[in-house]
C-alpha cells in the first residue's frame, strides 16, 4: 500500500500532496521537510530507492520536480517507479506537454487525476483511456455549467 | 480462510496466461506489455496463496516459469515483471529447478547497469541466501564487484551478502576482496566490516597463521573503528595459538614501531610484548625474519605509550602491566623498578592504583612476584557474552597471604547467598519457572508429565568433596580489574558437554557458577542445526527431578539456522541447595522444512563439578 505521494521542486517547494493515511497535520510537515532534505540531498547517479522509518521511498526526477512516493516495505520498488511514471504521463496526457507551471496553476485537475489514477493507496484504475475519459467528462460537465450562467446573465 | 481463496488458483493462473499471450491493448500497454500492474498484483496474490500450500504451487509452477522466461528485459517494466516474479518463487514451495531459474534472474540483475535493478537484486538475494546458499554462491563474483560500485547502498547490500557468503572454501579470496574494501570504504563502514570480518575470520581460518595475519591487517588499516570487546577476543585468540606467539608478538612490535594512534592495536601489542616480551628479543621466529630488539628498545616503546598524548587511560594500564610483566623476563629490573614508582603518583587514579601495587610486589612480595607474573595459561571461550566476573587465574592463587587484606568482601557472598534461598523458597515443591515465548499454561502441563516419569530418589549422594576453589580471586590483582586488565573471561573449568545430538540438531551445555551462591549452577544451551534446512518454532523445554529448582530464561531465537550457521541460546538456572547428582529431562519441538519434530531425552552426563 502506498502512504503518500509528494511532489517537490528542486528548491523545496511543495507542489502536490497526497496522504493516503490519516495523519496529523503537525506529522505531515515533519514528514515533507524530512522528504525534502532527504532526496534533495541524493546524489544526481545513486539509485532511486531510500529507506525511512519502516517505510520504502521512491523518488523520481522529471525536469525541475521530484515525485516522491513512499510505500510499504513489501512492496515492489521498480512498480512504484513505474506507478509514478504512469501518472506523469496521464498529466502530460491531460495538459500536453505538461510541465511545473501547469501543475502550479491546474494543481486541482492535478489532483483529480491522481484521484482517478490511485485511491486509497492502491492502483485504481490502469488504462489510461479511462482516467482521461472521466477527466474529460468531469471538465465537460464544468463547461456546460458555465454557458447555463452566461445565459442568465443574458437575460438579466 | 486461505483455503477458500486457494479454489480461484486456477483462474488466476488462467487470467495470468491470457494476459502474457493476448495481442496488444494499446489502453493497458506499458512498454510493449499489457497491464502490468494487474501482471504483478496477480502474481503477489498468488504468492500469498500459495506461500505453504503444495498443490497451489504446484498448479503455477507453470505459468511462473512461462513469465519468468517471456519477459521482455529491456525496460524497467518487464524488470518489475521478473522482481516479483522471482519474489513469488521463492516464497511458494516451487521445485528447485524454478528456484535455481530465479536466482539465475537474479544474477542477470547483478550485471544490469541501472543501479535501481542492482539494489534490487542484491536485496533479494540477501533474503534467498539462507535457503538457497549454494546457488547464490555461484553470482560470487558479481557480488564482490559490486563492492566497488560508487553508490552506497549497493555497496552495504554488497557488504552483507559477502559476509553471508563467506565459507571454507572461498575464505581466502573473499577475505582479499574484503579488505582491499575495507581499505577504501567510508568510515560508517568500517566498523561493521571489521566486525564482519572478525567473525568470518574466527569461523573460517584455514590456518592460524592466516588468521593472525587478517587481524593484523585489519587492525593496521581500521584500527580506530574495531569494536571494544574485539580487543579481549583477540587477546584469547593469541594465547590460543601456541606456536605462533614468537611470529605475532615480533610483528606487533612492528606494527607499533609505525603508529602508535590506532588504540585497539595498541592495547593488543602492548599485552603481547608483555607476555611474550622474552621471545622478542631472543631473536628466534620461524615464520618470519627475526628482527634484533633489544630490551631497553622494548622498555623504551612501552614508556613512549605510557607518556605518548595520543594513548587514552586504558592503553596506559595496557603499557604499565606489561612493563611489569617483563620485570619478570628481562633482566633489567631496576629500570623498570623505576618507571612503576614514578606512576606511584600519576594523576590518573588507575596507574597510580596499579604502580602502587606493582611497587608493593617488588618491595613486600617479592617472592611471589614470578608466579604472580607468569605466562597466561590458554583461557577457555565462555559461553554468556554479558559482563562476566573477572577471576584472575594466573599461577596459583595464594589465598593464605592475601585473605586478611579483604575480610569484608569474603563475608559479603554469604549473606547473599542466604538471601537467595529464602527467596527461592523451600526446594521440596517443583517449581518450574519458565519465561519463554510460547504459551505457559500448556507447558507447564507437558512438563509435570515430564516430571511425573523421573523418580526422585535423586543419585547416590556425593561424598563431601572439598570445596573447588573455583572463584577465588587473588584479591590483590582484584582490585585493579576495573577494566579487563588480563581480559580473563571467568570460566569455573566445569567443562562443557553435548546433552543431545540426533537428527542434525545438536544441544551443547556450557556451565557456570552464579556467584554469589554455590548452588546454582547456570547452565547455557547452545543449539546447532547441521542440516540443510533450518529448524524454526524451536522450543527447548527441560523438567528436573523435585529436588532442585529450574529457572528458565528467555531463548535468543526461536530459528536454529541450517548448515550450522548460528546457533540458538538460552539459560537455565538450576539450585541444587542438596548437592545431589544433576539429572535433567529435556523436550524439543520445532518444525524442519514444514514437518513437526518432537523428541524427550534424558540428560545424565553432567559433569560432577557441576552439582558439587
Amino acid at each position: 500500500m502506498m502512504r503518500f505521494l509528494l511532489l517537490f521542486s528542486r528548491q523545496g517547494k511543495l507542489r502536490l500532496q497526497k496522504w493516503f493515511t490519516p495523519m496529523a497535520e503537525r506529522e505531515k510537515k515533519k514528514i515533507i521537510r524530512d522528504m525534502t532534505t532527504m532526496v534533495l540531498a541524493r546524489q544526481p547517479r545513486s539509485c532511486n530507492f531510500l529507506h525511512w522509518k519502516d517505510l520504502k521511498v521512491i523518488y523520481k526526477r522529471y525536469a525541475s520536480l521530484y515525485f516522491c512516493l513512499a510505500v510499504d516495505n513489501q512492496e515492489n520498488e521498480l512498480l512504484a517507479l513505474e506507478v509514478i511514471h504512469r501518472y506523469v504521463e496521464l498529466l502530460d496526457k491531460y495538459f500536453g506537454n505538461v510541465c511545473e507551471l501547469d501543475i502550479i496553476f491546474n494543481f486541482e485537475k492535478a489532483y483529480f487525476i491522481l484521484d482517478e489514477f490511485l485511491m486509497g493507496g492502491e492502483i485504481q484504475e490502469t488504462s489510461k483511456q479511462m482516467v482521461n475519459r472521466s477527466i474529460e467528462a468531469s471538465d465537460m460537465l464544468q463547461e456546460d455549467d458555465n454557458s447555463d450562467w452566461y445565459e442568465v446573465e443574458l437575460f438579466g | 480462510m486461505l483455503a477458500h481463496f486457494r479454489k480461484l488458483v486456477p483462474q488466476l493462473v488462467r487470467i495470468l496466461k491470457n494476459l502474457i499471450m493476448s495481442g496488444y491493448s494499446p489502453e493497458h500497454d506499458v512498454s510493449g506489455i499489457s497491464d502490468p500492474f494487474l501482471q504483478v498484483r496477480i502474481l503477489r496474490l498468488l504468492r500469498i496463496l500459495g506461500k505453504s500450500d503444495d498443490d497451489s504451487s504446484e498448479a503455477m509452477n507453470d505459468i511462473l516459469a512461462q513469465v519468468a522466461t517471456n519477459t521482455e528485459t529491456s525496460k524497467n517494466v518487464g524488470n518489475a515483471i521478473l522482481y516479483e516474479t522471482v519474489l513469488t518463487i521463492m516464497d511458494i514451495k516451487s521445485e528447485s529447478g524454478l528456484r535455481v531459474l530465479a536466482i539465475n534472474i537474479l544474477g542477470r540483475f547483478l550485471l544490469n547497469n541501472d543501479k535501481n535493478i542492482r539494489y534490487v537484486a542484491l536485496t533479494s538475494l540477501l533474503k534467498t541466501v539462507q535457503t538457497d546458499h549454494n546457488a547464490v554462491q555461484r553470482h560470487r563474483s558479481t557480488i564482490v564487484d559490486c563492492l566497488k560500485d560508487l553508490d552506497v547502498s549497493i555497496k552495504r547490500r554488497a557488504m552483507e551478502l559477502s559476509f553471508a557468503l563467506v565459507n571454507g572454501n572461498n575464505i581466502r579470496g573473499m577475505m582479499k576482496e574484503l579488505l582491499y574494501f575495507l581499505d577504501s570504504c567510508d568510515p560508517e563502514f568500517k566498523a561493521d566490516c571489521a566486525s564482519g570480518v572478525f567473525l568470518a575470520a574466527e569461523k573460517y581460518a584455514p590456518s592460524k597463521r592466516w588468521h593472525i595475519d587478517t587481524i593484523m591487517r585489519v587492525l593496521t588499516t581500521a584500527g580506530s573503528y574495531v569494536r571494544d570487546d574485539s580487543v579481549p577476543n583477540l587477546i584469547q585468540l593469541i594465547t590460543n595459538s601456541v606456536e605462533m606467539h614468537a611470529y605475532t608478538v615480533q610483528r606487533l612490535y612492528k606494527a607499533l614501531l609505525d603508529d602508535i594512534s590506532q588504540q585497539p592495536l595498541v592495547q593488543v601489542a602492548s599485552w603481547c610484548i608483555g607476555e611474550y616480551g622474552d621471545l622478542l628479543v631472543s631473536g628466534q621466529c620461524e615464520e618470519e625474519e627475526p628482527i634484533q630488539v633489544t630490551e631497553d628498545e622494548v622498555l623504551d616503546v612501552l614508556e613512549g605509550l605510557l607518556v605518548s598524548n595520543l594513548s587514552t587511560p586504558v592503553t596506559r594500564g595496557y603499557s604499565l602491566t606489561a612493563i611489569m610483566k617483563l620485570s619478570t623476563r628481562f633482566s633489567s629490573v631496576n629500570r623498570i623498578k623505576k618507571v612503576v614508582s614514578i606512576y606511584g603518583s600519576s594523576i590518573d587514579v588507575e596507574l597510580q592504583q596499579r604502580a602502587v601495587e606493582y611497587n608493593a610486589l617488588f618491595k613486600k612480595y617479592d617472592h611471589m612476584r614470578p608466579a604472580l607474573l607468569e605466562r597466561m595459561p590458554i583461557m577457555e571461550k565462555s559461553a554468556t557474552n554479558g559482563p562476566t566476573e573477572i577471576v584472575q587465574t594466573n599461577g596459583e592463587t595464594e589465598p593464605s597471604v592475601v585473605e586478611p587484606k579483604h575480610p569484608p568482601l569474603v563475608t559479603q557472598p554469604a549473606n547473599q547467598a542466604n538471601d537467595l534461598l529464602v527467596l527461592l523458597g523451600g526446594n521440596d515443591v517443583p517449581v518450574i519457572q519458565t519465561t519463554m515465548p510460547t504459551k505457559p499454561a500448556s507447558a507447564g502441563g507437558e512438563l509435570l508429565e515430564l516430571l511425573g516419569d523421573l523418580s526422585l530418589s535423586g543419585g547416590p549422594a556425593p561424598a563431601p568433596a572439598p570445596s573447588v576453589p573455583t572463584s577465588q580471586p587473588s584479591f590483590l590483582l582484584d582490585g585493579l580489574s576495573s577494566q579487563p586488565l588480563f581480559n580473563d573471561i571467568a570460566t569455573a573449568a566445569i567443562p562443557p558437554m553435548t546433552a543431545y545430538n540426533k537428527n542434525g540438531l545438536k544441544i551443547d551445555f556450557t556451565f557456570e557458577r552464579a556467584n554469589p551462591n554455590p548452588n546454582i549452577a547456570v547452565i547455557t544451551i547452545h543449539a546447532s542445526n547441521s542440516t540443510e534446512a533450518d529448524m524454526t518454532d524451536f522450543v527447548f523445554q527441560a523438567a528436573v527431578p523435585k529436588t532442585f529448582q529450574l529457572q528458565l530464561l528467555s531463548p535468543s531465537s526461536n530459528v536454529v539456522p541450517a548448515l550450522n550457521q548460528g546457533t540458538v541460546t538460552q539459560v537455565i538456572r538450576v539450585l541444587n541447595p542438596q548437592k545431589q547428582q544433576l539429572r535433567m529431562r529435556i523436550k524439543l519441538t520445532y518444525t524442519l522444512k514444514g514437518s513437526p519434530v518432537q523428541d524427550l531425552a534424558e540428560v545424565n552426563n553432567f559433569p560432577p563439578q557441576s552439582w558439587q
